[in-house]
């Protein structure tokens, strides 16, 4: 009996979660627009040629987008996760730090870093360029792909790739035929979720594309708020939709094709060759490194000079802020920590009946749970206003729903480390453990949790740095004044004249940074045997 | 292993149905059923009175407690987005509106707000101090609050005697300011927007030809304002000394310069000024309406209006109300700001930005 109630809430709660604050609302706000006109606009869209040309350009942005990510980030993987050097883990928890910067800040920085590359105009342009949008999506996912495969990588047997050099394989020819292929579930993971972060990439596309580039999200954007066009909005967030659960069919049918078996016993791994943590460093300081050191510079500059000043007015509230700048950080915080409980919980429960639930509701969980992560701010923020008003579901103006639709976006992050990961836990193992006379609770004690702890801490510090950084579907919410967050603060500081603000604003989003690095350390520290640095 | 047999699978299928079900039940609900026939009646003067309003809203700690004070009916504040996200939620939960008072919705946007039916009229005795010419409703289903004024700002360094700053719009177009100018993208930001409304205002049907010399002088177009003011703008480190801003902007270089400044290092061409008036109304459907009046008499009254300029960086729409001395000493007053009724418009403004892109970005 006991039994069956756990079974009943494993799939319970994590569907009662997607049902009420993504289905309902999603499906409520496009029934709203299909029915007042948006369905004959729909089915006008592929005679449009203007249509065929954004839907194309946002496809292709991402894939080649991804592309790059995984390109830049699989070396800085392997060194993450299988070679020991000084500072590993600090390198790890620094390349999180992306993910929490607001687009506004690292927009402007990146255009201030082109400035002063001479590459804002002259032969070689960046800025206002589809060039801009692929380099910093980069920045923004390199470390998705540098965390999720490494933490299934540092968990696969070294042992098959010895035996191909030991047979004469060259070290490309061993990594190409026999490593690649083993960290395929993995790469399709991390690779799904690049992609669906940057197809409904908004900030990067508007502020370093420029004017005259468009995608589907930022013309779902465009016609509901700007030009009141719900109709043309609904068209289009219904094209996402069909795109994103494509993406994700595909993703998922990719990542279950192989599974590869993950050990709890780790092997002394070899220290950093020179060269490799040299190369690698060197790339990874260029790409997430640079637009950093301009946001730091800045956060000093002040009285002409250089100072603490700018760090110490976080602490004072400008007459702009219902807040001080740290209290909006302490308010981002406490969201933080709800949201990855939230999403732990439901992700967590969820990963476990993708992997041994049975199939019709795994599929269901698997493509379902991702889908957040590709669907439009304006579709989630207004299809909540509409569904989420009523008594039972009376929870719009809720304090409560922003920590709730940052777990929706990071859900897809603890499950897409933890899915793989459960998935290649080697059956030689648990069979042993077995054998050996435990029962089945011990063997998920001492084999399952170990292995899977591992990857739920990188899911989870994912999903508490997308919390701290999140601002489109937050500003879509309605809030009371004190509950501002960090991004929300920041923007409001940047959107008043005056260097003292924008000072400010720097230092808010430097600190921002660091308490992400802090709170990824953290997280990760308490991941138990598997998870620590040898 | 198999921890979940197949009994369950029936579970979940019919939970999701349930769940699905539910959503289109609600969707037809909340876009046929009207508010009146799911809501009794309530007591006239609730004990809370909740405006909604955009990111950009704050007021000194204090002053909503006088209202409380005075009233005994407390406010809470509901935040969200900026001017068009505010406006669109409203319209899409109109019927079942997110609070009682909405303040925030702006000319270029008030003509959608009303044909959307969102606000019901009350003409508050408070309007006999509001100049004439803010009163954009006569129906008085939006009264108006605030009011600033979106200009071509300039850096008075980069300007001497050989070229002098420019005067107004017509100088902008002229070879000598080439490469000088960054504005917004009218489709992406509401001083963008402003910006091209005063030069249709100003330029009537010859606005195009304007655009198309501007985008001959090498005219620079960003995203947002703060792309162009801190990204293009000298103020920001970039280079170009002329930029669509706000009258306000001078007062804030100051209040908020760092290191500190006796002036400004920027001025305002006020002929190049687009006015943006700032409205709230009682949103249909709210229960609360005695408490709401009362609302929007304080939003009118002296305590409110004198504590806008310094926390939102616009002007009372009360005439006799003090401004700070910060605040009026660097500001640059508009007399004869460009205007276009809020109808003109609604009606044009899609079709506006249609050519305008096509002029300047395509």
């Amino acid at each position: 009996m006991r039994g069956h109630l756990a079974r009943i809430f494993c799939v319970g709660l994590p569907a009662a979660f997607l049902g009420v604050f993504f289905v309902f609302p999603v499906v409520s706000i496009l029934r709203l627009g299909l029915s007042g006109g948006g369905l004959e606009h729909l089915t006008g869209l592929p005679a449009s040629d203007t249509f065929r040309g954004i839907a194309w350009f946002t496809l292709w942005q991402a894939a080649v987008s991804t592309v790059l990510t995984v390109v830049v980030a699989l070396p800085a993987a392997h060194l993450a996760s299988r070679r020991r050097f000084r500072g590993r883990r600090l390198v790890r928890a620094l390349t999180t730090v992306p993910f929490v910067l607001p687009t506004v800040v690292v927009g402007g920085a990146f255009l201030a870093l082109f400035d002063r590359l001479g590459l804002d105009s002259g032969p070689v342009t960046l800025t206002h360029t589809v060039w801009a949008v692929l380099v910093a999506h980069v920045f923004f996912n390199v470390a998705v792909v540098i965390r999720t495969v490494g933490s299934f990588w540092e968990g696969m047997d070294p042992g098959v790739e010895e035996q191909a050099r030991m047979l004469g394989a060259s070290p490309l020819r061993a990594f190409v035929m026999v490593t690649l292929p083993r960290l395929w579930p993995a790469i399709a993971s991390a690779a799904s979720i690049v992609f669906l972060f940057c197809l409904t990439s908004f900030g990067v596309i508007l502020l370093l594309g420029g004017p005259g580039i468009a995608t589907l999200e930022t013309e779902i954007w465009r016609h509901a708020v700007w030009r009141g066009d719900f109709r043309a909005a609904t068209a289009l967030a219904v094209v996402q939709l069909v795109a994103v659960i494509a993406v994700v069919v595909v993703g998922n049918r990719l990542q279950r094709r192989r599974a590869v078996d993950q050990r709890t016993v780790r092997c002394r791994q070899p220290a950093a060759g020179r060269l490799e943590l040299v190369a690698n460093l060197g790339l990874l300081s260029a790409v997430l490194g640079l637009p950093a050191v301009v946001l730091v510079e800045r956060s000093f500059r002040s009285g002409g000079g250089y100072s603490l000043a700018n760090y110490r007015a976080l602490a004072e509230r400008v007459d702009l802020l219902p807040v001080t700048a740290l209290g909006a950080l302490g308010n981002s915080l406490l969201f933080a920590v709800v949201a990855v409980a939230l999403a732990v919980t439901v992700g967590g429960l969820a990963s476990l009946v993708v992997v041994h639930g049975p199939r019709g509701i795994s599929r269901v969980f698997d493509l379902g749970l991702m889908l957040p992560l590709g669907v439009s701010a304006v579709t989630i923020g207004f299809g909540m206003l509409v569904a989420l008003g009523q008594p039972p579901l009376d929870l719009r103006s809720s304090r409560w729903l922003v920590p709730v639709a940052h777990a929706l976006i990071g859900i897809p992050f603890v499950m897409r480390t933890l899915v793989p990961t459960l998935r290649s836990i080697d059956s030689r193992l648990r069979e042993a453990a077995a054998v050996l006379g435990a029962p089945p609770g011990l063997v998920r004690r001492w084999v399952d949790l170990p292995i899977a702890g591992r990857a739920l801490t990188v899911g989870a510090g994912f999903a508490f740095a997308v919390s701290l950084g999140e601002f489109g579907a937050t500003s879509f919410l309605p809030r009371q004044p004190d509950r501002l967050t960090a991004p929300l603060a920041l923007f409001r500081l940047l959107a008043t004249p005056g260097q003292a603000l924008r000072g400010q604003a720097m230092a808010l989003a430097v600190t921002l940074m660091a308490l992400t690095a802090l709170s990824v350390l953290l997280i990760e520290g308490h991941s138990g045997p598997a998870g620590s640095d040898l | 292993m198999r921890s979940l047999n197949q009994t369950t699978t029936p579970a979940v299928l019919l939970l999701l149905t349930v769940l699905l079900v539910g959503a289109c039940a609600a969707g037809d609900g909340s876009s046929t059923v009207p508010i009146s026939a799911t809501t009794g009646p309530e007591p006239a003067s609730g004990r809370t009175v909740t405006l909604v309003t955009h990111d950009s809203f704050w007021v000194s700690e204090g002053t909503l407690e006088a209202f409380t004070t005075e009233t005994g009916v407390e406010v809470e504040i509901q935040r969200l987005g900026d001017t068009g996200q505010l406006v669109a939620s409203a319209i899409l939960t109109s019927g079942d509106p997110l609070g009682d008072v909405l303040y925030g919705v702006d000319n270029t946007f008030l003509q959608r707000a009303l044909d959307a039916d969102l606000f019901i009229p009350y003409e508050s005795p408070a309007l006999a101090g509001v100049a004439a010419p803010l009163i954009l409703d006569p129906g008085h289903r939006v009264t108006p609050i605030d009011f600033g004024d979106v200009c071509v700002n300039y850096w008075i360094d980069a300007f001497d005697d050989d070229l002098p700053a420019p005067s107004g719009l017509a100088d902008l177009v002229d070879p000598a300011y080439s490469g000088m100018l960054a504005v917004q993208n009218p489709e992406t930001s509401s001083p963008g927007m402003a910006f091209l409304l005063a030069t249709i205002a100003e330029y009537g049907e010859g606005w195009e030809e304007y655009w198309s010399a501007l985008r001959r002088n090498d005219v620079s177009v960003t995203t947002g304002w703060e792309d162009a003011y801190y990204g293009e703008f000298i103020a920001g480190g970039g280079d170009r000394p002329i930029v669509v801003s706000y009258a306000s902007s001078p007062p804030a270089e100051v209040i908020y310069a760092d290191p500190p400044v006796d002036s400004p290092p920027t001025a305002v061409l006020t002929d190049t000024c687009f006015r943006q008036v700032e409205f709230a109304g009682i949103l249909a459907g709210s229960d609360n309406n005695a408490a709401a009046e009362a609302l929007l008499d304080f939003l009118l009254s002296a305590t409110f209006q004198e504590d806008i300029p310094l926390n939102m960086f616009v002007f009372p729409a009360l005439e006799a109300a003090t401004l700070p001395d910060e605040f009026i000493d660097f500001v640059e007053l508009v007399d004869d700001p460009h205007a276009l009724d809020p109808a003109v418009i609604e009606a044009n403004r899609n079709d506006w930005t249609e050519r305008w892109t096509s002029l300047v970005l395509r």
